[in-house]
């Protein structure tokens, strides 16, 4: 019965298999991402990021129809180009990062809408190059796996600066100047992250599983290491339930594990060790003086 | 008053003729019924389709320049049975008096859970409908050219006799055990219904909603349990999940079956007739032994 329920749709189905091979691989580099999103008060700029992709896939587009992986090349491009322009001109200018990147993705956006426009159909771009879950092929597989690896290598490379610089940024800029490398990195890889997620769910659905495992880990850890690891077992464990979910319930896959992830997030705001509202309302005695 | 007398009659006279030679402006809401109003006007009228080729009819987005095109149309022509929910707020702001030909009635809709069906045209019966009520309509916008738009009509629904009878004997040759293939789109009920081909989506009436895991599980247990020999893309929705489908369960992929618009001049599909020649040849071809 629960053999039934949890473990014979994977073994019956190699879509199943596929589906949560890429649901792991996209929680091992999306999270740890979404973690350090949210700590430099970014969330929201995975969201930002999405609609900047769309010139790029809009120009690949152009130049040899509707052909994924030059959709994919072009929206990487476009998302880098966006993601490093506004990281400089932050950096070097008295403006924010969040309204520069708004004012770039606005504008990668209008370029995106007059170049398809341009093209004169109307065929939906971002429905053809985002794909379905359910739908994972080797070579897709394959760079979502990849991706992961790059993503989990270069965050332990810039790991230290990244840290420092999420909570004390005027500290390390007196210590190092490994800060703005580090973090136009960290923007590489918010990119990477984001063009492979897309591949995977769809433009909300990939944003979902990197911010909202951050969200719920927040609840239960205070330092970021534990942050990380809460972050991408929540993803994992949505991935897998979202999945459990859509196979038993007909729900949508991508909706149903971020619907999942949802779940744990609300759990985790209400019975959170870390600040959770009910360890607000009565904290343990042991806290009393 | 004489002399403004004379000079009525003589703009009337200028006018009459340069009437008679201008061309009926025609409005169609996508490229199908854009080729039907072109075989029954000819050179008669001119026909601006609002969906153009290769486009996505069903999530489709109107430009202010559709809004003009309805302003400027002497007549409409719609497929109705509701798919084209964007139409209604268009109208509305094109404040447009043209009048409405809805092509499909008189055709007898086939459900789709508790919607109908929009896609009528795919029966070559149905066609001829269409065609009949392009002609009335045709007829009561421009009296003048009825003899015309007749005998354009005699043509093309001769065409459409020798199309129907030309899908009917090639399916003939198709053994029965064999009559049956998976397609993205569900836009061929009644291609089956009059031919007797049994179509099996994995996503529902409408582009617009996704599979979830137990849709694509029902339907690889589906084609393994009933040994369907034939999986087809479409030239709209995402080819990888038919793909995916294949190989796991050794289904042939079948060529493109085109369903709710034609290609450009260039394209294999620029005119109806040969939209359901190509349908029906890369049927016979995946479904022959």
């Amino acid at each position: 019965m629960i053999h039934d329920a949890l473990i014979a749709p994977f073994t019956e189905f190699e879509f199943m298999r596929r589906a949560l091979a890429a649901a792991i691989a996209l929680s091992l580099g999306g999270a740890p991402i979404g973690v350090f999103l949210m700590l430099r008060r970014m969330s929201l700029v995975g969201d930002a990021m999405a609609h900047a992709i769309l010139p790029g896939a809009a120009i690949g587009f152009l130049l040899s129809g509707l052909n994924l992986f030059a959709m994919t090349t072009g929206g990487l491009i476009a998302g880098f180009a966006v993601a490093i322009l506004a990281g400089v001109v932050a950096r070097s200018t008295g403006l924010k990062e969040d309204a520069s990147l708004a004012t770039f993705y606005l504008v990668s956006l209008a370029l995106g809408v007059t170049i398809v426009s341009i093209k004169g159909t109307n065929i939906d771009l971002l429905h053809v190059l985002f794909g379905n879950i359910l739908a994972m092929d080797d070579a897709t597989l394959l760079v979502i796996a990849s991706n992961a690896t790059i993503t989990l290598l270069v965050l332990a490379v810039i790991y230290r600066p990244l840290v420092i610089e999420s909570v004390d940024p005027v500290f390390l800029r007196t210590v190092s100047r490994a800060g703005a490398p580090s973090h136009l990195a960290f923007l590489a890889l918010v990119v990477i992250n984001l063009v492979n997620g897309f591949q995977a769910l769809g433009t909300l659905l990939a944003v979902g599983l990197m911010i909202l495992p951050a969200g719920i880990a927040r609840f239960w850890s205070r330092d970021i290491t534990g942050m990380i690891c809460i972050a991408v077992a929540s993803a994992m464990v949505s991935g897998y339930a979202g999945l459990v979910l859509s196979f038993q319930t007909k729900v949508p896959s991508g909706p149903a594990i971020i619907l999942v992830a949802a779940v744990i997030y609300v759990g985790s705001v209400l019975f959170g060790s870390v600040g959770g509202l009910f360890r607000q309302l009565f904290p343990g005695r042991h806290l009393e003086a | 008053m004489r002399r403004f007398q004379l000079i009525c009659l003589a703009l009337l006279l200028t006018a009459l003729p340069a009437r008679a030679q201008d061309r009926l402006n025609v409005v169609a809401s996508f490229s199908i019924l854009g080729d039907f109003v072109k075989n029954v006007g000819g050179d008669r009228v001119d026909v601006t389709t609002l969906v153009g080729p290769n486009g996505d009819v069903h999530v489709y987005t109107p430009a202010p320049a559709d809004a003009k095109k309805i302003a400027d149309a002497k007549l409409l022509v719609i497929n109705g049975l509701g798919l084209e929910g964007w139409l209604p707020r268009l109208l509305q702001a094109s404040g447009s008096k043209a009048p409405i030909v809805t092509a499909t009635r008189g055709i007898a809709p086939l459900k789709f859970g508790s919607d109908a069906d929009p896609h009528a045209w795919q029966s070559v019966a149905n066609a001829k409908i269409y065609v009949a009520n392009i002609r009335d309509a045709l007829r009561g916008a421009d009296p003048a050219d009825a003899a015309i738009f007749a005998a354009n009509t005699q043509a093309y629904l001769t065409k459409l006799d020798a199309l129907d009878r030309e899908v009917r004997e090639a399916i003939a040759h198709i053994p029965e055990q064999r009559r049956k293939v998976i397609s993205t789109h569900n836009a061929f009920g009644y291609f089956a219904a009059a031919y007797g081909i049994e179509f099996i989506a994995p996503v529902g009436v409408s582009t617009e909603s996704e599979a979830s895991a137990r849709d694509i599980a029902g339907i690889i247990s589906q084609i393994k349990a009933q040994k369907i020999p034939a999986v087809f893309l479409e030239n709209i929705s995402d080819p990888r999940l038919i793909e995916r489908i294949s190989t796991e369960t050794g289904a042939r992929v079948g060529g493109t079956l085109y369903s709710d618009s034609l290609t450009d001049e260039k394209g294999p599909v620029p005119t109806y007739i040969e939209l359901v020649r190509h349908n029906i040849k890369a049927l016979t071809s995946a479904l022959a032994n």
